[in-house]
Order: structure tokens, then C-alpha cells, then sequence
């Protein structure tokens, strides 16, 4: 396992008091707590702080913690034997083999009557949810995708040690899952320890940006480019939609920007029916001309009486 | 080997009860009744003492408990950050659509 400063971790002396170890907690949640913050690296950052805030805020965790000594952050780093016998229980000095820093002290109190979170005075502790970001494309949105997650759970065997346990979740997620949309999986997070029930599993789903389709719900936007004279003098023009290709009638007269629906083509809701699919026009000018385009578009500069900006001399 | 496992949606068409809320957010039910008088999480349905909810608002109970623990909020703050941070989803949401009618040039 890695060491980790946790004094470091909160920006605070070693010898700091337990008041100051509060004020400093609290200023670092509020600044990177992950459902209120924006700062990049904002999650990892208020792991890492909650994680010292939770062993240094107990004075019992602290000592244990102390009595570890002061390591650079990050080295490789196993407890001695002394301490893990001191600090497990029953004295097994193999207690810790399999756990991350982070899970050490968390230990403290699953078995033995030493009297922390984890005691089983009520018949049992339920197991930890996790919540975990799943990115799909929207083609596994729109048809439905099965997700294998590899995942590592810490976990208490029978005797009340912690290991971090490898976990293969497989989850169908039928179609029509949305930017935002919440999955809970019953049962499937950390195992619960003597006789408690086991944690869920919470997917929090987010779509990856797609090279031609923007999401917003269940409506899908497409940019549709268009010649000027498509644009002018109207089209039938193929576009792409998720379940193949359809043709679209394109009024005349259709300026950028507009939006030209496809209705029920875009993603299909859980329950039946679809959001639409959007082609907003782009008119695209040509570039470079031609000497002949560029005759034509002279002529059409001579013959038209089209003043695209007469909405500025109206508002003078 | 993995076992293909049961998937619950979240969304408006899927019922929770108070308990199953209380059991998927980690609340207790005293607060968790606070913050539905209180308007921040809304009930479904209420017969007497007895509350339904959309399976959507276990995000919402959930973040609420994460708060509560981790920033060390009382149920009145914790109230006005739900409130804000409802603000800022639907704010965000909006942009989101705005950005998809745009085009991307």
C-alpha cells in the first residue's frame, strides 16, 4: 500500500489541534466537495481529504495513525508487525496484508468491542453503496448496451478482516438512458458483515460526445449543411439518423439556423415512444469559386432585390 | 463470471416508499420528512402518514445525506444547498440544450 499524509492532505501541522483539524477540513470540503464544485480534480481532491479528516477527527485513529510516523507521501509502505498486532483484532498480524491505506483505519472497531461504526451490537452492518460514472455513446443509448464494470470493493471475510475485493458487475441497460440518468443495481455494492445486507450499486449515466449528434434528453440535434440554392430553393436531402439514413424534405426559403424536425427519431424513451431528431440548417457558401460561379453569383447579385440587412436601416 | 444482474431505473415511472428512500439515502426519517415539508425533496403522493416518491428524488435524498455527513450541515442548510444545487442542474440543463440547437461551426 502507498502511505498517505494525511496532515499534508488537509494542510495542517502534525502537532495541530483537533479544532484546527476541523476548521481545516471544513474549509477543504466546501471548496472541493464533488456535488457543489467545479475545480477540476475536484472528487479526487475531497477523497483524499475526507479520507485524513475521517482518521485524524478521531483521537483514537489519530494515535494509531501517528504512531505509523511520518513517511513522504506516496512511498510504498507496508505497517510493522508490532502495530498490526497491536491494532487488529485478536492481534492477527496478517490483518492488513490486502488493504489499501484508506481501508486501515476504517477497520477500526469491526471486530473486538473496540467500539467504532462498525460494531455488531445490532445484528449486523449493511454493506457500502457505490455510486459509480458510466460514459455510453448514443448509439448504446439508442439501442441498449450491456456494461461489464470491474470494480474493487473493500469487503470483510467472516473473521472481520478487510480486503479489497475484485467485483465483475455485468448490467444490461435497456434502450433510451439519457445524459443524467440514475441506474441502481440492489445488492450489488460492498458486502454487508454478519448478517447485514448487501450495499447497492448506483451507475450514474453520461453520454460521450458523438462526431455528429448532440444530445439534450431524448432529442437528438444534427447540423444539416445546405448550398444556397438548396437552401433558397428547397431540397430533398438524405440524412443520417441512428436507425439509418431518411430523406428530408427542406422547405424553400430556409434560413441558417433553422431546425427542420424529425419526429421520433431521436432517442427512445424506457417506456415507449421517442424524442426527436433536429437537422438545423447550415447554409454553406462555396469557397473557392469557380470563374463560372463566380459569373452566376454576379448575376444573381444584379437580379435579386434581396437586402439581407435591411433590418439595420429600419432601426436607424 | 458475472451474473447478469437486476437494473432499476430512477426516473419519474418507478415508485419509491419513504422507507426504501430512507434505506437508499442513508437518512434518517425524521430528516428525510423535513426536507419533503419543507418542499426541497417533493412526495408523490401522501396519505396521512404514509409517502410516496419518483424513484428520481434518490439523487436528490442521496446527495443530501452525502452533504449532511461530509460538510457537516444542519437540515436548514442543507435545505438552501439543495435548493441552489437544483438551480444550478436546471441552469446547466438548459445550457446543455442550448449548446446542442447551436450549431458547431
Amino acid at each position: 500500500m502507498k502511505y498517505s499524509d494525511y496532515y499534508a492532505a488537509l494542510g495542517v501541522e502534525r502537532g495541530a489541534s483537533q479544532d484546527e483539524i476541523k476548521k481545516a477540513y471544513r474549509r477543504l470540503a466546501q471548496k472541493f466537495h464533488p456535488d457543489v464544485s467545479k475545480e477540476p480534480e475536484a472528487e479526487a481532491r475531497f477523497k483524499e481529504v475526507a479520507e485524513a479528516y475521517q482518521t485524524l477527527k478521531d483521537p483514537e485513529k489519530r494515535a494509531a495513525y501517528d504512531a505509523l510516523g511520518q513517511r513522504p507521501q506516496g512511498e510504498e509502505f507496508r505497517p510493522p508487525p508490532d502495530w498490526t498486532r497491536q491494532h487488529s483484532a485478536g492481534g492477527d498480524e496478517h490483518a492488513f496484508d490486502d488493504v489499501d491505506f484508506a481501508d486501515l483505519f476504517a477497520r477500526f472497531g469491526a471486530r473486538g468491542g473496540r467500539g467504532g461504526p462498525f460494531g455488531s451490537a445490532h445484528g449486523g452492518m449493511p454493506g457500502q453503496d457505490f455510486e459509480v460514472p458510466v460514459e455510453i455513446s448514443i448509439e448504446d443509448a439508442f439501442r441498449g448496451t450491456t456494461l461489464e464494470l470491474q470494480l474493487s470493493m473493500p469487503e470483510y471475510d467472516d473473521a472481520g478482516r478487510l480486503h479489497r475485493v475484485p467485483h465483475a458487475v455485468k448490467a444490461r441497460v435497456a434502450p433510451g438512458a439519457v445524459d443524467g440518468q440514475r441506474l441502481r443495481l440492489p445488492g450489488k455494492g460492498g458486502k454487508g458483515f454478519q448478517g447485514g445486507r448487501d450495499g447497492d450499486l448506483y451507475l450514474d449515466i453520461s453520454l460521450k460526445p458523438h462526431r455528429l449528434y448532440r444530445a439534450t434528453g431524448h432529442d437528438l440535434y444534427v447540423d444539416l449543411p445546405l448550398a444556397p440554392w438548396e437552401a433558397a430553393l428547397g431540397a430533398s436531402v438524405e440524412v443520417p439518423t441512428l436507425a439509418g439514413t431518411v430523406n428530408l424534405k427542406v422547405p424553400a426559403g430556409t434560413p441558417s439556423g433553422q431546425k427542420l424536425r424529425l419526429s421520433g427519431r431521436g432517442l427512445p424513451r424506457p417506456r415507449g415512444g421517442a424524442g426527436d431528431l433536429f437537422a438545423v440548417a447550415q447554409v454553406v457558401v462555396p469557397s473557392p469559386l469557380s470563374e463560372r460561379e463566380r459569373e452566376l453569383y454576379g448575376a444573381l447579385r444584379d437580379a435579386t432585390s434581396t437586402n439581407p440587412r435591411r433590418r439595420f436601416a429600419e432601426g436607424a | 463470471m458475472s451474473i447478469e444482474t437486476e437494473v432499476l431505473w430512477l426516473d419519474e415511472h418507478r415508485v419509491v416508499s419513504l422507507e426504501e428512500l430512507v434505506q437508499c439515502s442513508g437518512l434518517a426519517r425524521e430528516e428525510l420528512l423535513e426536507l419533503v415539508h419543507g418542499g426541497v425533496i417533493p412526495a408523490r403522493e401522501v396519505h396521512g402518514t404514509s409517502y410516496t416518491f419518483s424513484a428520481r428524488v434518490i439523487g436528490v435524498a442521496r446527495t443530501a445525506s452525502r452533504l449532511r455527513s461530509e460538510l457537516e450541515l444542519d437540515i436548514t442548510g442543507l435545505g438552501v444547498a439543495l435548493r441552489l444545487l437544483e438551480r444550478v442542474s436546471t441552469l446547466e440543463d438548459e445550457i446543455a440544450r442550448l449548446r446542442a440547437i447551436l450549431p458547431r461551426g
